[in-house]
C-alpha cells in the first residue's frame, strides 16, 4: 500500500468512525458474553453505553458532507440526523428489555449485542451511497431482525414469526436484488451518484424503471408499506414484546431514511414514475391500517396495523417531493418512534400469573390501579391519534402540510379520513382503560428504567407543543442535505 | 398588562400543577382538589373580570396583544382579544367556578381527575377565544376534545361510552376538514394570522371550498341541523356540569368561529351561501322544537332546545346586518346562562331522585318551592320572555333575517312559539300539579350551595333581559368593524347591487 492511499485509508476509517467504534464494542461484548455468561445484564448496559459513544460520535467525527471508500458511502446532515434517531431507538429498545427477559426466563447476553449489530447494519443502510451497500447494510440488519423475532425460542409463536420474518424478508431481499442487478445493467454504475447522472443525461430506461420498481417494492416491505405488510401483524404479535417496540422503532426509520435517499438521490430524475408508486403506498398503508385495526383484540397486532397506517402517513410526505416534504417525513418519524418506545412499555405491564397478557381487554381497569401509567398511555395514544396539543399532531402537521404545498389535497384529505377512523380504536383502547368495570390488576407496576423511559415518552409527547422549533430546525437542516 | 391573556389562559393549569403535586388519595385529597379548582377558577374569573375593566371599548381592532415566535414561519403564539372574543372569555370564567360548585357532591369517584379535566379544558376554551393564530386556534379547538371525552366516559351515564366515541369521532371529522383548509390558506394567503388572513382576499372559487370545509367543523360544533344528532347524547350521558359546559361554552365556538373566519374571511362564499343555512337554521328552530315536544328525557328535551336556539344564532349571523349579528352575540351569551342554568337545575331534581324522566315528577312547587321560582326564570329565558336575556337575542336576530329575508323570519318566529309550548308544558308536568308520586313525599328543597351556584345565573338573566348596555357597548365596535370588513371585500356586491 503506498502513503496515499493508506492516507485516504485512514481518513475513510475516520468519516465511519461510528460504525467501526459499533462493531468493535459489540464483537468485545460478545467475547464478555461469552466467558461470563452470567452477566447479562452489564452486557445490555454496556451496549447501552456502546450506543451511546457511537452516537457522541456520530454527532461529533464529521461535518457537511463527506464521502469514505471511494463515495460508496456518505455521511451528510442527513445521515446523522437519521442514525441519532436509530441508535436512539436501539438504546431503549434494550434497556426496555432487562427486566421483561428477566420475566419471561429469556435472559441471554445475545439480545442486546442482535440488537446493537442490527444497529451496525442500519448505520450502514443509512450512510449507503451506492447499491452495493445499501445491500450488505440491509442484510446485516435483517439476519440480526430474523433471530430477535424467533428469540424465544421455545415458544411456537416467537419461532413462527422468525420463520415468516425470514422466508418473506429473503423473498423481498431477493426482489431487491434483482431491481438493484437490472439498475446496474442498465445505467453501467451501481454508485448513486452514477445512477442519479445516466437518468438526468439519458432519461428512464424500461429496464431501469423496472429495477426502480423491484428496488422499491423491496423497501416498502422493510417500512411494512401495503401491499407488503403481510407479514408485520404476525410478527409483531409472535415476537417477545421489547423485540416487538425495537421492530416498530428503530428498523423502520432506518428503512425510511434509506428509502428517501435512494428515491430523492439516484432516482431523483425518475420522479414522476416513482411518485405514482410511492402515493400508492401511502393511501393503501393509511387505509388499511386504519380498517384493519378496529377487528383486533390483540394488542400488539392492533399495534401492527396502527404502525402500518402510520408508515402511510410519512409516505405522504414524500409524495411532496419536496425538501419541506422530506423535513416533514423526519419530524414525523422522530414523534413516531417516541411514542411508539411509550405505547410498548405500556404493553410491558400487562402480566398477569407470571404470563405476558396481550388482548386489549386485558386493560380493563388500568386507571386505577395504575393511575400514572394509564394516563400516560392515554396521552400516547391520543397522541397517536393525532388529537392537539399532542406531539403526534404536529407529526402529521408538518407532513400534510407539504401535501397541500404539492397541491395534493386529494391525499391530505385521505389522510384525515382515515385518521379520524384511526382514532376510533385508540379510543377503545382508551374506553377500556378508563370506562370498563375494572378486571385484577397485573402483577406488579414497570421498573424502574421503563417508569423512566415511559415518563420521558409522556414528557416528550406532552410538552412538543410548547418548543417545537428545535426539532423543526434540525430535521429542516437534515432535509436541506438530499436536495444539493 | 401585557401577559394578561396568558395568565387568564393558563392561570387553570397552576391547579392542575397544585393538585398534582398536593393532594394525596383519600377523602382529604379530593377535598382539596376541589378547593384549589374552585380558588383557581374564581381567581381566572377575577382576571377576565380585571380584562374587561380595562378592554377599551371604543377601540376597534384586538387588544392585550400578545406576539411570540413558536413555530416557525409565520406560525406565532398571538394572542389578543376583541369586542367580540372578549365576552366569550368572561362568560367562560363565569360558568368554571359554577360548575366546580354544583359538582362538589354529586361527583365522589376520581375526584381529584375530574377536577384536573376541568381545569385543563378551561384552559383550552379560553385559548380557543383568545387565539389571534389560526393554527393556535384549531389546537386549543380541538385540544378540548380529550378532556371533554374523559368527562362524558368517566363520568357519564348508562350509555356514556357510546355517547362519548359519537362525540369525539363526530367533533373531528368535522375538524380534521378544517384543518385541511387551514392548510390550504397557509400556502395561499403565506400567513396563519387571523388578523391578517381577515384582510387577505381569497379567489371566489376557492372561498367556497374553504367555507365549506370550516362550514364542515363549525356546523358540527354548533351544532346545525342535520350534524346535530350527537348533542342529545352528548348532553344526557355527560355529569351535569359537563352538560353545562357543552351547552355554556363549547356550542359557542361554532358560532365564534362562523363570526370570527367564515363571515369575515370568505364573505362571497358567506352570501353566497346564506340560503343554506337560512334553510338550516330554519328547520332547526322548527324541527328540534317540534322533537322537543315529543321528548321524556329533561335532558334531552333541553338539549333539543339548545339546538333549536343555535339556529337563531346562525340565522342572525348570515342575516349579514348589524341586528342580526349583534342578535347572534346576546343569543350566544344569553343561552350560556340559561342553558347552562336549565342544566344545573335538572341537575339539583337528578342528585335527589336519579332519574331524568319527566313522568317521575310532578307537583314539585309543593315541597321545593325556591327550586319551582328558579326554574320559572329560566324557563321563561328559555321561551324568551321580555325581561329576560333570551328575549333580547331572539328579537334581533329575527329583526335582522326580517330584513334579510322576510320568509325566512316569518317561519322562524314559529319557532318562538313551540319553544313556549315545550318549555311550559315541561314545567307544568314537571313542578305544577298534585305531588303524587310517593317517591318525591320526602324530597328537600335547594340547599345553601345549590341557591349559591344558580343565584349568579338569576341575576345574570334578569339583569341582562334588562339592562343590555353592558354587552352591546363591549361587543358593537367589534361587530360594526366585522361587517364594514365584510362589506369592502364583498365582490358580488358591486356586480349586483343590493335592491
Amino acid at each position: 500500500m503506498n502513503p496515499a492511499d493508506t492516507a485516504q485509508f485512514s481518513t475513510d476509517l475516520a468519516v465511519t468512525m461510528p460504525e467501526v467504534a459499533l462493531a468493535v464494542g459489540a464483537m468485545l461484548l460478545l467475547l464478555i458474553g461469552v466467558f461470563a455468561e452470567k452477566r447479562t445484564t452489564l452486557v445490555t448496559w454496556g451496549c447501552v453505553l456502546v450506543l451511546a459513544v457511537v452516537a457522541v460520535l456520530v454527532a461529533t467525527t464529521s461535518e457537511g458532507t463527506v464521502l469514505a471508500f471511494g463515495g460508496t458511502m456518505i455521511v451528510d446532515p442527513f445521515a446523522r440526523f437519521a442514525k441519532l434517531l436509530v441508535l436512539a431507538g436501539s438504546g431503549a429498545a434494550m434497556l426496555m428489555s432487562i427486566d421483561y427477559l428477566k420475566d419471561e426466563k429469556l435472559t441471554r447476553f445475545e439480545y442486546p449485542l442482535l440488537v446493537a449489530l442490527a444497529t451496525l447494519g442500519m448505520l450502514t443502510m443509512i450512510s449507503a451511497n451506492d447499491l452495493i451497500v445499501l445491500y450488505v447494510g440491509l442484510e446485516l440488519q435483517s439476519l440480526a431482525l430474523y433471530v430477535l423475532a424467533s428469540f424465544a425460542r421455545d415458544n411456537q409463536r416467537s419461532t413462527e414469526a422468525g420463520l415468516k420474518y425470514f422466508v418473506l424478508g429473503a423473498l423481498s431481499s431477493g426482489m431487491l436484488l434483482y431491481g438493484a442487478s437490472l439498475v446496474y445493467g442498465f445505467t453501467g454504475t451501481t454508485t448513486f451518484p452514477g445512477i442519479a447522472q445516466v437518468i438526468t443525461e439519458d432519461g428512464v430506461a424500461t429496464g431501469t424503471m423496472i429495477g426502480l420498481v423491484f428496488v422499491l417494492a423491496g423497501l416498502a416491505f422493510k417500512v411494512s408499506a401495503v401491499p407488503f405488510h403481510m407479514w408485520t401483524p404476525d410478527v409483531y404479535e409472535g415476537s417477545p414484546t421489547p423485540v416487538t417496540a425495537f421492530f416498530a422503532a428503530a428498523p423502520k426509520i432506518a428503512a425510511m431514511a434509506l428509502f428517501l435517499r435512494v428515491v430523492f438521490g439516484p432516482f431523483a430524475g425518475a420522479e414522476p414514475q416513482w411518485m405514482q408508486i410511492v402515493v400508492f403506498l401511502s393511501i393503501a398503508s393509511m387505509i388499511l391500517g386504519a380498517l384493519a385495526a378496529i377487528g383486533q383484540s390483540n394488542i400488539k397486532r392492533l399495534m401492527a396495523y396502527s404502525s402500518i397506517g402510520h408508515m402511510g402517513y410519512a409516505l405522504i410526505g414524500f409524495a411532496a417531493g419536496s425538501e419541506q416534504g422530506v423535513a416533514g417525513v423526519l419530524i414525523y418519524l422522530v414523534i413516531y418512534m417516541i411514542t411508539t418506545i411509550g405505547a410498548f412499555i405500556c404493553l410491558l405491564i400487562m402480566r398477569r400469573n407470571g404470563k405476558a397478557v396481550e388482548n386489549v381487554e386485558d386493560l380493563a381497569g388500568l386507571s386505577q390501579h395504575d393511575k400514572t401509567t394509564a394516563y400516560l398511555f392515554a396521552i400516547i395514544l391520543f397522541s397517536l391519534a393525532g388529537i392537539p396539543p399532542l406531539a403526534g399532531f404536529f407529526g402529521k402537521w408538518f407532513v400534510f402540510l407539504a401535501a397541500i404545498d404539492a397541491k395534493l389535497y386529494y391525499l391530505a384529505i385521505i389522510g384525515f379520513i382515515t385518521s379520524v377512523v384511526g382514532a376510533f380504536y385508540y379510543l377503545r383502547i382508551i374506553k377500556v382503560m378508563f370506562f370498563d368495570k375494572p378486571a385484577a390488576p397485573f402483577e406488579k407496576p414497570l421498573g424502574n428504567v421503563n417508569a423512566a423511559l415511559l415518563a420521558g415518552s409522556g414528557a416528550f409527547v406532552a410538552l412538543f407543543v410548547v418548543l417545537p422549533m428545535p426539532l423543526v430546525d434540525a430535521a429542516s437542516a437534515a432535509a436541506k442535505s438530499l436536495f444539493p | 398588562m401585557t401577559g394578561l391573556l396568558s395568565l387568564i389562559t393558563f392561570f387553570p393549569l397552576l391547579g392542575v400543577a397544585i393538585i398534582l403535586l398536593f393532594a394525596r388519595t383519600g377523602k382529604q385529597g379530593d377535598q382539596l382538589a376541589r378547593q384549589t379548582t374552585l380558588f383557581a377558577t374564581l381567581v381566572t374569573f377575577a382576571l377576565a373580570l380585571y380584562a374587561w375593566a380595562t378592554f377599551d371599548e371604543t377601540k376597534a381592532g384586538f387588544q392585550f396583544i400578545e406576539d411570540f415566535a413558536w413555530m416557525g414561519g409565520t406560525i406565532r403564539y398571538h394572542l389578543g382579544v376583541d369586542g367580540i372574543s372578549l365576552p366569550f372569555i368572561i362568560l367562560t370564567a363565569f360558568l368554571m367556578p359554577l360548575c366546580i360548585l354544583a359538582s362538589w357532591t354529586s361527583i365522589e369517584t376520581r375526584v381529584k381527575e375530574y377536577m384536573i379535566a376541568f381545569l385543563v379544558l378551561e384552559t383550552l376554551m379560553i385559548g380557543v377565544f383568545a387565539a389571534l393564530d389560526i393554527v393556535l386556534f384549531y389546537i386549543f379547538f380541538e385540544g378540548g376534545l380529550i378532556p371533554m371525552f374523559l368527562i362524558i366516559g368517566i363520568w357519564g351515564g348508562a350509555r356514556r361510552v357510546y355517547a362519548s366515541f359519537k362525540f369525539f369521532l363526530y367533533t373531528l371529522l368535522g375538524s380534521v376538514l378544517m384543518l385541511v383548509a387551514i392548510m390550504a390558506m397557509y400556502m395561499t394567503a403565506g400567513t396563519t394570522d387571523i388578523v391578517a388572513l381577515m384582510a387577505y382576499e381569497f379567489p371566489i372559487s376557492m372561498q367556497y371550498l374553504l367555507f365549506l370545509a370550516f362550514f364542515a367543523s363549525f356546523a358540527v360544533k354548533m351544532p346545525m341541523w342535520p350534524v346535530h344528532t350527537w348533542l342529545p347524547d352528548a348532553h344526557v350521558e355527560a355529569p351535569t356540569a359537563g352538560s353545562v359546559i357543552l351547552a355554556g361554552i363549547l356550542l359557542k365556538m361554532g358560532g365564534y368561529g362562523f363570526l370570527r373566519f367564515s363571515l369575515p374571511m370568505f364573505p362571497d362564499a358567506s352570501v353566497y351561501f346564506a340560503p343554506m343555512i337560512f334553510g338550516l337554521s330554519v328547520i332547526a328552530i322548527v324541527y328540534t322544537s317540534l322533537v322537543a315536544l315529543m321528548q321524556e328525557d329533561i335532558k334531552k328535551l333541553i338539549a333539543y332546545s339548545s339546538v333549536a336556539h343555535m339556529g337563531f344564532v346562525t340565522m342572525g349571523l348570515f342575516a349579514l346586518n348589524r341586528q342580526g349579528v349583534d342578535g347572534a352575540v346576546y343569543q350566544m351569551i344569553s343561552h350560556g346562562f340559561i342553558s347552562s342554568a336549565l342544566f344545573l337545575c335538572v341537575g339539583v331534581i337528578y342528585d335527589r331522585m336519579h332519574t331524568r324522566e319527566i313522568k317521575a315528577y310532578g307537583g314539585l312547587v309543593n315541597r321545593m318551592p325556591i327550586f319551582a321560582a328558579v326554574f320559572m326564570v329560566f324557563t321563561m329565558g328559555n321561551v324568551g320572555l321580555p325581561g329576560t336575556s333570551g328575549f333580547v337575542g331572539e328579537f334581533l336576530t329575527l329583526v335582522g333575517a326580517y330584513k334579510a329575508n322576510t320568509t325566512v323570519a316569518i317561519i322562524a318566529t314559529l319557532g318562538v312559539i313551540l319553544s313556549a309550548a315545550y318549555a311550559l308544558w315541561l314545567y307544568r308536568r314537571v313542578v305544577f300539579g298534585e305531588l303524587e308520586k310517593k317517591s318525591l313525599a320526602g324530597i328537600e328543597d335547594m340547599n345553601l350551595r345549590e341557591i349559591v351556584v344558580l343565584g349568579p345565573l338569576v341575576a345574570a338573566t334578569l339583569f341582562f333581559g334588562f339592562y343590555t348596555k353592558p354587552i352591546f357597548d363591549m361587543t358593537s365596535t367589534a361587530v360594526q368593524a366585522t361587517l364594514d370588513g365584510i362589506d369592502g371585500k364583498l365582490k358580488t356586491a358591486e356586480a349586483e347591487p343590493a335592491p
